[in-house]
């Protein structure tokens, strides 16, 4: 029965890092970058429900939402300002670019509010219930349920409206979107947009889960979302999901054996695994790279 | 209808097109034929929007395109159908369809449309929920023409639609390309299989390394001497 636990756990962790996971996977998708400063739109994230809920005493749903909503805006300023110029310019120097971007955000907030780590406040009266003899938190039910609901309506968006169509339709192919009159710039910054309000989803959730939020928090995660998507094969939404639900069940189960200091190593020995296996990922095909 | 006055058009530093100039009126199916590396697809990309010329200008409907965004120019009402088809691969042929109608937003119309294609293409009908990149190569091209109808336009640019494709399926797109024509669409052809092309247009131009070098209705040319010599395989 602990197992089971221990599955639910790594299940709760897992949609942590397939929510910011989708992030890098939908930006790759459409601009072929890996958007080294994703990370810290979900520490942004983080920090937003934090106010919101401690200073300004919100409710956690519309905490969730304002976090959301800052993070998506935060996203496309990001695009606008420091990736668009970069457009035809080598991969290389957007993703040093990227990089910049990241130490950026992180040493910005530093700066304003110092590095010591904050409490999150506590949003539920932390029970326990049982099922068939697995005790299982509210917590994680609220983190699941969360980000269950928020992967369904991302693809509900990019398969069944128009701007997920174009999405779609401009990360298959950029030029021919344009024929079709897509704004390619827009759909662009529409992609970043969500991608980075799911990242700042995922910033408050992890707060609530883990209590202790500080500016460098989306070092780790933000990393190991990236392998994620990587595990998951970039540039594909649902490998995204998977890749980061197979990271936070391995994870957990590496804790719960005992080894609990080698959690972070286990998920760059996937990455080191996958890169040598199946670099395309779990879903991806082996594609060629177009010439 | 469409006018291109003098354009030059480079990649980087190299000039692909030197001072062009042709003429579409409305009603027409005028073809550009030439060899590989003439500059084709170049032409055609400038008119829609893909890239700029470097000087010269190009009219539509009385008013200037040249260096307007490729939205701006598909919402005028020009659709071009892209060299090797570009399908969506990854969708639908109904989404690849849905997607031709991006800019418009009348529902009824869309609707009535995309039963006008599936009657074009009575294939398209049968494969609808197929994913597009499983498609054949006359099918893909069904899609791409397809695809560029939805948006309504009212000059439709095509380049090479019978690349790749086996003569009966050649055949039958140029068959259809008439069919648009005589519905009202005027047509702007790229071809290098110049004698189809030349059997269903009214005008036609030669391209050669960039420039025009002949023009004349597509009788004149299908029997001057130098287009048959060069692009009608012999005398």
């Amino acid at each position: 029965m602990e197992w089971i636990q221990q599955l639910v756990n790594g299940i709760s962790l897992g949609s942590i890092y397939a929510l910011i996971a989708l992030g890098y996977t939908m930006v790759y998708g459409i601009i072929k970058l890996i958007n080294f400063a994703h990370g810290d739109v979900f520490m942004l994230g983080a920090f937003i429900g934090f106010f919101a809920i401690a200073r300004w005493e919100m409710n956690v749903f519309l905490a969730l939402i304002l976090a959301m909503a800052l993070c998506a805006i935060i996203g496309v300023i990001i695009e606008r300002v420091a990736y668009k110029r970069l457009r035809n310019a080598t991969r290389i120097a957007a993703l040093i670019t990227a990089i910049g971007v990241s130490l950026l955000i992180e040493y910005t907030v530093i700066f304003f509010r110092g590095a010591s780590p904050a409490a999150y406040p506590t949003v539920f009266e932390t029970s326990n219930f049982e099922i068939l003899g697995v005790k299982i938190s509210t917590q994680s039910i609220l983190i699941l349920s969360v980000s269950i609901f928020l992967m369904v309506l991302l693809q509900f968006i990019v398969h069944k409206t128009k701007i997920g169509k174009a999405m779609r339709a401009v990360s298959h192919d950029a030029d021919a979107a344009k024929l079709m009159g897509i704004n390619v710039d827009n759909t662009i910054s529409a992609t970043f947009a969500i991608g980075s309000a799911l990242a700042g989803a995922a910033g408050v959730i992890f707060g609530i889960y883990y209590t202790r939020i500080d500016p460098l928090m989306g070092v780790l995660p933000g990393i190991k979302a990236f392998i994620a998507a990587v595990l998951g094969g970039i540039g594909i939404i649902p490998g995204a999901m998977v890749g980061g639900l197979v990271l936070g069940v391995v994870e957990t189960i590496v804790s719960a054996l005992g080894y609990s200091l080698w959690r972070d190593a286990a998920a760059f020995v996937i990455l080191i695994l996958i890169l040598i296996i199946r670099p395309s990922g779990i879903f991806g095909k082996n594609a060629r790279e177009k010439v | 209808m469409l006018k291109v006055n003098d354009i030059d058009v480079y990649y980087g530093n190299i000039q692909a097109l030197k001072g062009i100039s042709l003429e579409v009126n409305e009603g027409e199916i005028v073809t550009l034929i030439g060899a590989n590396g003439a500059g084709k697809s170049t032409l055609l990309k400038t008119i829609s929007g893909l890239l700029k010329p470097k000087r010269g200008s190009i009219e539509y409907l009385g008013s200037a395109i040249d260096g307007k965004a490729a939205q701006s120019i598909v919402k005028a009402g020009i659709s071009h159908v892209p060299e090797g088809r570009r399908v969506f691969a990854n969708m639908t042929v109904e989404e690849n369809l849905e997607l031709g109608a991006y800019l418009r937003n009348d529902r009824d119309g869309i609707k009535k449309d995309m039963a006008h294609v599936y009657e074009l293409f009575p294939r398209l009908l049968e494969r609808r929920k197929q994913l597009s990149g499983t498609l054949s190569g006359g099918e893909q091209q069904m899609v791409a023409m397809g695809r560029a109808l939805m948006a309504k336009p009212k000059l439709i640019i095509m380049d090479e639609p019978s690349m790749g494709l086996a003569p009966l399926m050649v055949k039958n797109i140029f068959n259809i390309i008439e069919m648009v024509n005589k519905e009202g669409t005027t047509v702007l052809l790229v071809e290098q299989n110049a004698n189809m092309a030349l059997s269903v247009a009214h005008r036609a131009y030669v391209l050669e390394t960039g420039k025009i070098v002949l023009s004349g209705t597509a009788k004149e040319l299908q029997e001057s001497d130098e287009v048959r010599a060069a692009y009608l395989g012999g005398l």
